[in-house]
C-alpha cells in the first residue's frame, strides 16, 4: 500500500496517457460505426462483407495488431496514435454488428407509419431509427468501452506508455503493489467509463429509465 | 509493402526452422500451451455454467464475474501472477485459465437459458427425469452457444499466450519481444503474421463447427435464433 501514497503522481500521470489512448478510439468507434452499420443493414451485398471483416479483424490478437499496424500506416510503433488506430478499428469491429443488429430490429410498422405521415428518409434515420435503435447501440458502446480500457495496457510492453506500464514496470523492479495499483485502477477507469456512458444514456433517452435492461450488457441496469 | 517482404523473407528462411525456438516448435508449443488452458478451463466452466443453466441458481454471481472479468488487463495479471509464482510456466497457465473461464462459462449456461421452456416442459412431460432432460435435450441444443463461447475462450488464449511471452519463454510470443530486444523488425512482423494467421485457422475452424452443431439442431426446438448466430 505504501508504495501507492508514495507514487501517487505516477499513477495519476499514467492514469492521464490512458485517457489519451482511449477516449478517442472510443468516440471515433459510434463515429465510424454507426454510419457503416447503417450501409450494412441497408444493402444487403455490403452486409455480408462489413460483418465478416469485422469478425476477422476482432479475431486478431491485440499485440500482433499493434506491430503489424505500423507497417500498413506508418506510424512508429511507439507513438501513442499506432494504438489509438488499432483500437478504434477492435472497437469497430465489435460495433458494427451492434448497430447493424439493432437498426434492423427497429420495428417495420413503426418505420412505415413514420414514412406514412411524411417523414422524410433522413428524419426517419435521426428521429426514429437512431432513437429506438439507442438501447442497444449504448449497451454495445458500454462493452466497447470497458475492452478498449483494458486492451490500452497491452500498448505498455512496446512502449506506449499507460496504466500498463504500471504492470511491465511492476514486474521488473519486482513491485506487487503497483501491479496492483495498476490493475485498480484499469478497473476503476472501465466503471468510470461504463457509468458515464450509462449516465449519457439516461440524458438522451430519459423515456429508458423504466425499460428492462439488454443482455447485451451481462450487468445490472440500475434501473 | 517492403515491411512484409522482409518479413516474409524471415519467415521463408530455412534458418528458423531448424535448431532451438525454430517456427514448428514455437508453434506447437503455443498450440499445445492454448489446448491445456482450455482443457483446465473447461474441466472447471463447463460443469458450472451446466449447473447454473439447469438449476438458474448462481446466475448473478455468473453474471457479475464474466462481467468484472472483462474490464480485467491480461497483462495485469500476468504480471502479478508472475511476481506470485516466480517466473516460468506455472504463471501464464495459471493467468490464461482464468482468463478462459468466463466465456466458456458464459457459453455453457446461456445455451441453456436460450432453449424455449415447452420444450424442456415437453421432455418432463413425457417422464424424463433431470439428468435425462440435461444429457439428452439441453446439452445437445446447448452444444452452439457453449462452441460460441470456446471459440471467444480460445481466441483470448491465442493472444495472451503471445502475451505470456513477456514474463515466460513460451509460444510465438517469443519473436515479438525477441525482435523488440534486439530492433529487428523483420522477425517481430514475421512472429505477428503467424500469430494472427494461427487466429484466423481457428476462427475459421470454430465457425464451421458452429454451423455443424447447429445444423444438428432440430429447428422446431424453438432456439432463440438472435441467440444463435
Amino acid at each position: 500500500m505504501n508504495w501507492v501514497w508514495v507514487n501517487l503522481d505516477v499513477v495519476a500521470g499514467r492514469t492521464l496517457d490512458h485517457l489519451v489512448l482511449t477516449v478517442p478510439p472510443i468516440i471515433l468507434t459510434f463515429l465510424i460505426a454507426v454510419p457503416l452499420g447503417t450501409i450494412a443493414r441497408r444493402y444487403r451485398a455490403t452486409r455480408g462483407v462489413i460483418l465478416t471483416a469485422g469478425g476477422l479483424l476482432y479475431a486478431i490478437p491485440s499485440l500482433p495488431l499493434f506491430i503489424v499496424l505500423p507497417a500498413i500506416v506508418g506510424t512508429s510503433t511507439r507513438s501513442p496514435l499506432n494504438l489509438i488506430i488499432a483500437l478504434t478499428l477492435y472497437g469497430v469491429a465489435l460495433m458494427v454488428r451492434v448497430v447493424a443488429d439493432a437498426l434492423a430490429s427497429v420495428d417495420h410498422g413503426v418505420r412505415q407509419s413514420a414514412i406514412g405521415v411524411g417523414f422524410s428518409p433522413g428524419s426517419v434515420f435521426w428521429r426514429v431509427d437512431l432513437p429506438l435503435a439507442g438501447p442497444v447501440l449504448l449497451a454495445g458502446m458500454r462493452v466497447v468501452a470497458v475492452s478498449t480500457v483494458s486492451l490500452a495496457t497491452v500498448g505498455a510492453v512496446i512502449g506506449v506508455q499507460g496504466l500498463g506500464s504500471l504492470f511491465t514496470d511492476g514486474f521488473q523492479r519486482g513491485i506487487q503493489e503497483e501491479i496492483i495499483a495498476g490493475i485498480v485502477a484499469t478497473v476503476l477507469l472501465a466503471l468510470v467509463f461504463d457509468q458515464a456512458l450509462v449516465g449519457l444514456g439516461r440524458l438522451l433517452m430519459p423515456w429508458q429509465r423504466a425499460q428492462a435492461p439488454s443482455a447485451l450488457t451481462h450487468r445490472r441496469h440500475p434501473a | 509493402m517492403t515491411f512484409f517482404i522482409a518479413a516474409l523473407a524471415w519467415l521463408a528462411d530455412p534458418a528458423h526452422y531448424s535448431g532451438p525456438g525454430n517456427i514448428p516448435s514455437r508453434l506447437l508449443e503455443h498450440l499445445g500451451f492454448t489446448l491445456v488452458t482450455l482443457v483446465f478451463a473447461s474441466a472447471i466452466a463447463i460443469p458450472a455454467g451446466y449447473y447454473i443453466g439447469h438449476t438458474g441458481r448462481g446466475r448473478r454471481l455468473a453474471i457479475l464475474v464474466t462481467g468484472a472479468l472483462r474490464a480485467l488487463p491480461t497483462l495485469g495479471l500476468l504480471t502479478l501472477v508472475a511476481l506470485w509464482v516466480g517466473i516460468g510456466l506455472d504463471a501464464p497457465y495459471v493467468a490464461l485459465t482464468i482468463l478462459a473461464i468466463p466465456p466458456i462459462l458464459a457459453g455453457a449456461y446461456t445455451g441453456f437459458e436460450a432453449i424455449d421452456r415447452t420444450t424442456i416442459d415437453a421432455a418432463t412431460a413425457m417422464g424424463m427425469s433431470g439428468g435425462q432432460v440435461v444429457r439428452k435435450v439441453e446439452v445437445p441444443l446447448g452444444l452452439p452457444l457453449l462452441i460460441g463461447g470456446l471459440r471467444s475462450a480460445t481466441l483470448q488464449v491465442i493472444a495472451t499466450a503471445t502475451l505470456a511471452a513477456y514474463i515466460a519463454d513460451v509460444g510465438l510470443g517469443r519473436y515479438l519481444f525477441e525482435g523488440l530486444k534486439t530492433r529487428n523488425y523483420d522477425e517481430m512482423l514475421g512472429g505477428s503474421i503467424l500469430v494472427i494467421l494461427l487466429a484466423l485457422v481457428l476462427e475459421g475452424l470454430f465457425a464451421g463447427a458452429t454451423r455443424l452443431a447447429l445444423r444438428m439442431v432440430p429447428p422446431a426446438t424453438g432456439l432463440l435464433p438472435e441467440l444463435t448466430r
